[in-house]
């Protein structure tokens, strides 16, 4: 039970950071964007070549950081990762999603998000192949925090977390403290207000691609230092990522990170009742249940 | 030649199967706007329903009811009808961004439990024991096929006449204005709530229906058979031919239909073989770049949707 607790805020934190950017694409561009998950393999894959790259022409750089599995390769290919994300939603909406709602058919935008995400996934399956790939061949073993009830912990699964939490705690001072943060809140709020009030709509989108993108990134690249990378992360974590924004309510940023936690915790701890086998079918019934009792989310207001 | 003739008839079948969940798909976003991204879940149930309603009794599951082949066909059809309902219910009258979620959700979902869920419709290996209606007086040749696809011929003529029947009567009327502005129609006095829900479930009844017949041609049905690329294939099928359009629906489904069984034959047939592998890759790659690629270039499709204007200004 406290080893799936554990299990699912660690997964929590993924699904949160996946779910920022795709709520704030959300609420601004009112489609819900299946493609959104795609980001985090773009970013995962990114990190695995420049981290195979960095390696190469520097081998003083393949050295592991602590405990951890990372190397400081891996970690400067990250930063790339996160460059290379943010630009590459970007572009797709400039090549897809802009044009399509330029000619006004916003409700065709959620039909061309789902093309996109299977144009990413699929090309990155040709790319680099089906099987599954992992930055370091070396195990890492777990470490016994306690031995009753039984509790183990990976370095990289700690470091994940404490990471998503800086990283969420620099958002909200971003958002909550800074000039940019008003203007990106006002755009949410008001579109046609904060145009009036100087705020330029076309970059406050480009604004919240990028950072999505790059939020996805990072979420990728800790799936995959957790997990293993493969070009289904995207349609594995689709629907968790989208649990993650209804259970929070489309459009708040802490109500996402609320709620990939609490998807994340509710798939693993679930596993106590359910044979494993049926993990993905959680997501629904936490939006089904969701629904049914706060149809707005936890954080979300009413808005049609 | 008899090779040939066989294979059309297979073709013609499958694609007349699939032409009819397009037209269910048609009334949801064609005509209303409705965003269903689960077509295979209600195409899935009407194929489950069928053949456990239909079906001779099984050991290791539910289901083999034995019942008269029209009604289980019929009680597949219900059971789609309910799930969309279930669905619908709990989000149309939300933001349209919940409709495309849970109806992605529920397909996933539905696709999982029937995989896993073996005391219920035997899991990974699918359903067994259902036979095709009158086989013991046709046999199972080439006559049987045939046969078969007449009545798969008649019954999309059927859902063809009883959508353009619908669209062109005042409920119709009533789905297109709610499509193009719902406050307008609000201000008349209709419930834009409860017309979604019935052109919703209607929809997916349709596409319960398609899955029935889908089912009843191979006797049997897997979790194989409802993978979301059958999702990605309608909605070409309806982008294509042109959304709004009934003759644009059938036409699109043999025209993707046809695309895709000749790509795959392609791949198969000219591609390295160290490529096999990655076949039903290049094909999802196409899929995408399809969809992708009509709303960016031709968004109303190749057969346009034909506004009517319902009555003539001309003084009478």
């Amino acid at each position: 039970m406290i080893q799936h607790l554990a299990d699912g805020i660690l997964v929590g934190s993924v699904l949160s950071l996946g779910a920022i950017g795709l709520t704030m694409v959300m609420h601004m561009l009112r489609f819900a964007n299946f493609s959104h998950a795609e980001l985090l393999s773009v970013g995962a894959y990114s990190a695995l070549v420049f981290d195979a790259v960095f390696a190469a022409i520097f081998p003083f750089l393949a050295v592991k950081i602590g405990p951890l599995s990372m190397t400081v390769a891996l970690a400067l290919a990250m930063v790339l990762a996160i460059v290379i994300t943010g630009f590459s939603a970007l572009l797709i909406d400039r090549l897809v999603f802009r044009r399509v709602r330029e000619k006004g058919a916003e409700l065709s935008m959620v039909f061309a998000s789902f093309g996109v995400a299977l144009v990413i996934r699929n090309v990155i399956g040709l790319a680099f192949g089906l099987e599954t790939n992992l930055y370091s061949k070396d195990i890492i073993f777990a470490v016994a925090v306690s031995r009753d009830p039984l509790l183990l912990i990976k370095p990289d699964q700690v470091f994940t977390l404490i990471a998503a939490i800086v990283i969420m705690f620099g958002l909200h001072l971003v958002l909550s403290r800074t000039t940019l943060g008003y203007a990106f809140r006002a755009v949410a709020e008001n579109p046609g207000l904060a145009q009036v009030n100087g705020i330029r709509l076309s970059r406050m989108i480009a604004l919240v691609w990028i950072i999505g993108g790059g939020l996805a990134a990072i979420a990728g690249v800790f799936y995959g230092l957790t997990n293993q990378i493969s070009p289904i992360i995207g349609r594995d974590l689709v629907l968790p990522i989208f649990a993650a924004t209804i259970v929070g309510g489309i459009g708040s940023v802490y109500g996402a990170v609320a709620g990939g936690f609490i998807v994340g915790i509710a798939a693993n701890v679930s596993l106590v009742v359910l044979p494993s086998g049926y993990i993905p079918s959680i997501p629904f019934m936490i939006i089904l249940a969701v629904l049914l009792i706060r149809p707005n989310g936890l954080f979300g207001e009413v808005r049609t | 030649m008899m090779g040939f003739i066989s294979y059309a008839v297979f073709f013609t079948t499958i694609a007349s199967i699939l032409a009819i969940a397009v037209l269910g798909l048609n009334l949801q976003w064609g005509n209303t706007g409705l965003f269903n991204g689960g077509v295979v879940a209600f195409f899935g149930a009407g194929a489950y329903g069928t053949l456990i309603l239909g079906g001779s009794p099984q050991a290791d599951h539910i289901g083999g009811f034995n019942i008269f082949y029209p009604l289980a066909l019929f009680g597949g059809m219900v059971i789609a009808g309910l799930l969309a309902w279930v669905v619908g219910i709990l989000t149309l009258r939300l933001r349209h961004d919940y409709l495309a979620i849970a109806t992605f959700g529920i397909a996933v979902t539905f696709e999982n439990i029937m995989r896993n869920a073996e005391s219920l419709a035997g899991g990974a290996k699918g359903v067994r024991g259902f036979e095709r209606p009158l086989r013991a007086w046709i046999g199972d040749g080439f006559a049987y096929n045939l046969i078969f696809l007449v009545v798969v011929l008649i019954l999309l003529f059927l859902a063809y006449r009883f959508l353009q029947h619908l669209v062109q009567s005042p409920f119709g009327r009533l789905l297109r204005a709610i499509r193009e502005d719902e406050e307008v129609a609000l201000s008349l006095g209709k419930s834009p709530a409860r017309i979604r829900l019935t052109a919703f479930v209607t929809g997916s009844v349709i596409m319960g229906l398609s899955g029935g017949l889908y089912a009843t041609f191979y006797a049997f049905i897997s979790p194989q058979d409802v993978l979301p690329t059958l999702t990605f294939q309608i909605w070409a099928m309806l982008i294509v031919g042109g959304a709004g359009n009934a003759r644009g629906a059938v036409f699109g489904a043999f025209l993707i239909w046809g695309a895709w069984t000749a790509s795959g034959w392609i791949l198969s047939r000219f591609a390295p073989i160290d490529l096999q592998l990655y076949t039903g890759s290049i094909q999802y790659v196409l899929i995408g770049a399809v969809i992708v690629g009509m709303l960016l270039w031709r968004p109303q499709g190749l057969l346009p949707e034909r506004l009517v204007v319902s009555q003539s200004g001309k003084p009478t």
